[in-house]
């Protein structure tokens, strides 16, 4: 009787124990066939482990769960973790009492935490000026050049040698054009891959300050002599019809996707759907270049997004959370997220890995996107770090739309997107001055 | 407008407005008013931080050359989507109504768009007119119209007040619909009788007795081209080329959603609300007169 | 019609079929989308007759086996979700209208046109400024992942007050008149006279309301973080892919079509309470 009764209540204890699993918010924007990778890591960690339960919700796009961690940390509801993309990094970092480093949650839960192990440009992104990593890069990508080698075949061009310099873009274009095509170049995400990434891969300046890393106090400088140069080139191949704009954001990418356009610069991630849906041989090479610019290619600029922290919640919150990062850090899942997805690997370990695994060789074109990162990174080209930078991101398109519809001149717009865009620094600068 | 004709009693009508007035007091107004306090202050996006600003986000609009040309913007657009979206639907409606065979097949197809998610819709719309690719654009093209509403302010603003007039035609065409049926079918027979053809009936007889009808729905669409077509203008254009169709409501909600400057954002709504409630109340002092009740 | 004018009656055909072509386009166009695969509807310009998909996108829209359905709620349960939403904005938001203009219209109280003036504002905030306040309200009235946050702060509008008083104010005065002389009361008058009066109004609110609590995205977004909680709407948002990523159009496209179902049964269901007539003897 006594045993039974004995044994009852160990199950009972267990059983208890079991439940007492301590759950951990993961607020994220994972479309499409990303969310099932979201759900599956998750599904993961928590089956190698019984103490926490990592449960992802998805929040809508960026800017709508950004809006919905907002209204719920006001009202004390926040998660633990919360994907934020790359350009509301220093809106992260102004709400100093809103988030917990990455360096330390990972320090106060005691877990192996060695920053040089990150890739130096996905990680720099998102790190202080003194090294504590502030947010853990998740999904992040680069700019790199797809280019259509049916169309390259038929204009007489070499489809197994993508033009490298801009200069060479320019020369392919116009054959390109003389064979028929209609649209020869296009850009997407013109800021991040015709400004931001350009400046970095010219290892020259975007912003004062090495872009914002250095302080507050940082102001536009893409309207300096190479950054004209550039624009005019583009807005000249735009009056010739060699390359034509086709959009903000990621609009352009179904006319590269249709045959219409023949090259087209945009990020890494575009690889899975060009290899799903696109009908032609097509190849990835490095973003454009030109090579009279010392210091030239040095890295590209990263997008995506990273995992923030959040403040306020318990420390054993925060053990499941620093679990979690360590897991999905780990050289095999690091792989198979990357080879899954096309996202960037985050570790060099991994990249290793995914190396050994002949990977690359099955798939020509993927490793362009990490050997474009695993590079020695200079202060100019760690990456972006803007306050108000949604809109200065909004203020560069605009102006640039200005140039190709030929209201402007590319002088022009440059210094518009200067000076609009260090009012906008201004004011982030006064509004955090006290903090 | 005054009823001669009222029922007396002194507590009932405080019972009857209770429920609506408790949940606007809950869930509009207050909400409304901390929102408005934002306006004073500038914070961080997490409101670890506020500070009283006083009128200075208001300052910073007046500065702003691109937010005053918005004004221009907006007006030509909510002028365009309320005319253009009012009588299209009123001779869908009319046509509608004059019709019997058919006339369920007509009336669903025409009230079904409404249905569309706002989510998909966008999306549609870039289907259809992205420059080359597009349906539209492609037969447009074929007809020698370059259309490229990525460089090109007229397509751009041609454009959305295409799509927003669309989302709302079926919500205009079904209140008219509705007017109509109300409308006593002895009323037309006589005049018909009198000898007055379906064009002088109309404007003698239907139009009168719709009139209350057509200014709820004015109002209601010049509300709605202020207010609610952020969705359509973001999912289409983002504002561009440039700023060009960047509507009033489309920088209060980028400034609030996707910029986070919550105080900046609140300041444009105290202006944009000023203005509405301005418009309505000359619609309503001025049109509202002219209605037959 | 009145008369017969065979002319007219072809030229209103015509105008009408145009009509629909137009608007109904779209319509068709996520049809057709839904029956072709992702690749075929890539190539410029999309195909504009069906393809032969048909059963095999649906199936995967159903059962979310297409790719990036991800999910943990299946399409049922988020259906569910919408249609009890759906339901509760659009009964709840007559009902309390209905109420509020018969006071309006009906009444002499103090303060009358502030209290109309007051629910007409309501109308005029954008909904961007004000949701993270309101969430703030519904968080602390401890309504989060609940039907009762998803629907009530949304019955708050003015539409419905507006219409039902626009609608209130033709009615003759006789009416009343002989309501009163009958020693009838208001509520009387209300239910036996004035509700009958109403109906192409109230079907008519009713189908707008219906859809609008149907389509429902944001403010289910701040309000719920159960994804069990989620409606149909965000179910086809998390298929769109927001970045670069491939997206399966052809099931994304296959989901809306299912989604508008309800929806145009709605429409389709209300069609009799717009039959002539209906209104007509009364007067």
């Amino acid at each position: 009787m006594k045993l039974k009764f004995t044994a009852a209540a160990l199950v009972g204890l267990f059983s208890l124990a079991a439940q007492a699993q301590t759950e951990v918010q993961w607020w994220h924007s994972m479309t499409s066939v990303n969310g099932e990778w979201v759900n599956d890591l998750a599904k993961d960690f928590n089956a190698s482990q019984s103490k926490y339960k990592i449960v992802p919700t998805f929040k809508g796009t960026y800017d709508e769960s950004m809006t919905a961690a907002v209204a719920a940390f006001r009202s004390g509801n926040a998660p633990h973790i919360l994907q934020v993309f790359e350009v509301g990094t220093a809106t992260m970092m102004a709400s100093r009492s809103a988030i917990v480093p990455v360096g330390q949650v990972m320090k106060d839960a005691g877990q192996k935490f060695d920053p040089a192990a990150y890739i130096p440009a996905v990680a720099g992104y998102y790190t202080a000026p003194n090294g504590q990593m502030l947010s853990f890069p998740f999904n992040s990508s680069t700019t790199v050049f797809y280019y259509n080698k049916d169309a390259f075949k038929a204009a007489g061009l070499n489809p197994d040698t993508p033009p490298a310099t801009w200069i060479e873009v320019a020369q392919a274009a116009a054959k390109l054009k003389a064979s028929g095509h209609t649209c020869p170049l296009t850009i997407a995400w013109q800021s991040w891959t015709q400004l931001e990434s350009f400046s970095a891969w010219h290892n020259v300046e975007f912003a004062s300050k090495n872009n914002g890393f250095g302080g507050l106090d940082a102001r536009m400088k893409v309207n300096s002599p190479l950054h004209v140069r550039h624009i005019e080139n583009l807005s000249n191949m735009a009056k010739q019809g060699l390359f034509v704009y086709k959009g903000r954001m990621s609009t352009p990418e179904p006319s590269f996707i249709s045959g219409e356009c023949a090259m087209i610069t945009t990020s890494s991630g575009f690889y899975g759907n060009v290899k799903k849906n696109a009908k032609f041989a097509f190849g990835l090479s490095t973003l454009p270049y030109y090579p009279d610019v010392a210091g030239a290619p040095q890295n590209t600029v990263i997008g995506g997004a990273s995992l923030w922290v959040m403040a306020g919640k318990k420390a054993e919150e925060y053990k499941g959370v620093a679990e979690f990062f360590t897991y999905i850090s780990r050289p095999e899942v690091q792989s198979a997220s990357h080879k899954r997805t096309g996202y960037l690997p985050v570790t060099l370990e991994s990249f290793a890995l995914t190396e050994k695994s002949g990977f690359y060789k099955e798939n020509p074109g993927t490793d362009v996107a990490p050997n474009q990162m695993i590079r020695k990174t200079t202060d100019k080209s760690r990456g972006i770090r803007l306050g108000n930078y949604v809109q200065i991101r909004t203020i560069e398109d605009e102006e640039l739309e200005h140039i190709w519809a030929g209201k402007k001149t590319p002088q022009e717009g440059l210094d518009a997107i200067v000076k609009r865009g260090n009012e906008m620094l201004e004011r982030f600068e006064k509004a955090n001055k006290k903090s | 407008m005054e009823k001669r004709v009222v029922f007396k009693s002194r507590w009932l009508p405080w019972v009857l407005i209770a429920p609506q007035v408790f949940v606007i007091t809950a869930f509009f107004f207050w909400p409304a008013a901390q929102a408005l306090l934002q306006s004073v202050q500038q914070s961080d996006a997490f409101g670890t931080s506020v500070e009283w600003v006083g009128i200075e986000n208001f300052v910073n609009l007046w500065n702003d050359e691109t937010y005053l040309a918005s004004f221009y913007t907006t007006a030509i657009f909510s002028l365009s989507v309320s005319i253009v979206g009012i009588s299209l639907s009123l001779l869908m409606a009319v046509f509608v109504d004059r019709v019997v065979k058919g006339a369920l097949i007509y009336k669903t197809l025409l009230i079904w768009p409404y249905a569309v998610a706002p989510a998909v819709a966008g999306v549609l719309w870039l289907f259809m007119f992205a420059p080359s690719v597009g349906v539209v654009s492609y037969a447009l093209h074929a007809m020698g119209i370059e259309w490229n509403h990525l460089l090109n302010s007229t397509h751009a603003m041609t454009l959305v007040v295409m799509a927003a007039v669309w989302k709302q035609i079926s919500y205009n065409f079904l209140f008219f619909l509705a007017g109509l049926q109300s409308i006593p079918k002895s009323l037309i027979e006589a005049a018909a009788i009198d000898g007055a053809r379906p064009w002088r009936r109309f404007w003698t007889i239907v139009f009168p007795l719709l009139s209350p009808t057509t200014f709820f729905l004015l109002v209601i669409n010049v509300v709605y081209a202020f207010f609610d077509t952020f969705a359509i203008i973001d999912s289409v254009t983002q504002g561009g080329p440039g700023k060009d169709t960047a509507i009033l409501v489309y920088k209060v909600d980028y400034d609030g959603f996707k910029v986070m400057d919550l105080g900046g954002s609140a300041a444009q709504s105290v202006v944009l609300m000023v203005i509405v409630v301005a418009l309505t109340v000359v619609q309503f002092k001025f049109v509202e007169k002219k209605v037959n009740y | 019609m009145v008369e017969r004018r065979p002319v007219l009656t072809v030229f209103t055909h015509i105008v009408l079929i145009l009509g629909v072509l137009v608007i109904a386009f779209p319509l068709y166009l996520t049809f057709v989308a839904s029956t072709h695969t992702t690749q075929e509807i890539m190539q410029a310009p999309m195909p504009l007759l069906p393809g032969s998909h048909f059963f095999q996108n649906y199936m995967d829209a159903w059962n979310g086996t297409g790719a990036g359905a991800g999910s943990k709620a299946p399409v049922a349960r988020m259906m569910m979700v919408s249609l009890i939403s759906a339901l509760i904005i659009s009964l709840g938001k007559i009902s309390i209208s209905l109420l509020s203009a018969f006071a309006i219209v009906y009444f002499r109280f103090p303060y009358r046109n502030f209290v109309f003036w007051s629910i007409f504002v309501t109308l005029m905030l954008p909904v961007e400024v004000r949701i993270g306040p309101t969430y703030k309200v519904v968080a602390d009235f401890g309504m989060l992942d609940s039907y009762a946050g998803l629907t009530i702060p949304l019955i708050a509008s003015a539409t419905a007050t507006f219409l039902f008083r626009q609608f209130f104010l033709t009615v003759p005065e006789e009416l009343v008149e002989a309501a009163r002389m009958d020693g009838a009361g208001p509520m009387r008058f209300f239910k036996d006279i004035l509700l009958p009066l109403s109906m192409t109004s109230i079907a008519a609110l009713f189908v707008i309301q219906f859809i609008y609590g149907w389509n429902q995205y944001l403010w289910p977004l701040l309000v719920t973080t159960n994804e069990n909680m989620y409606p149909v709407v965000i179910g086809i948002k998390r298929m769109i892919s927001g970045g670069d990523s491939e997206m399966q159009w052809n099931v994304v496209m296959a989901t809306a079509m299912l989604a508008m179902i309800p929806p145009a049964l709605v429409v389709i269901l209300m069609q009799k309470w717009f039959v002539k007539g209906l209104v007509d003897t009364e007067k």
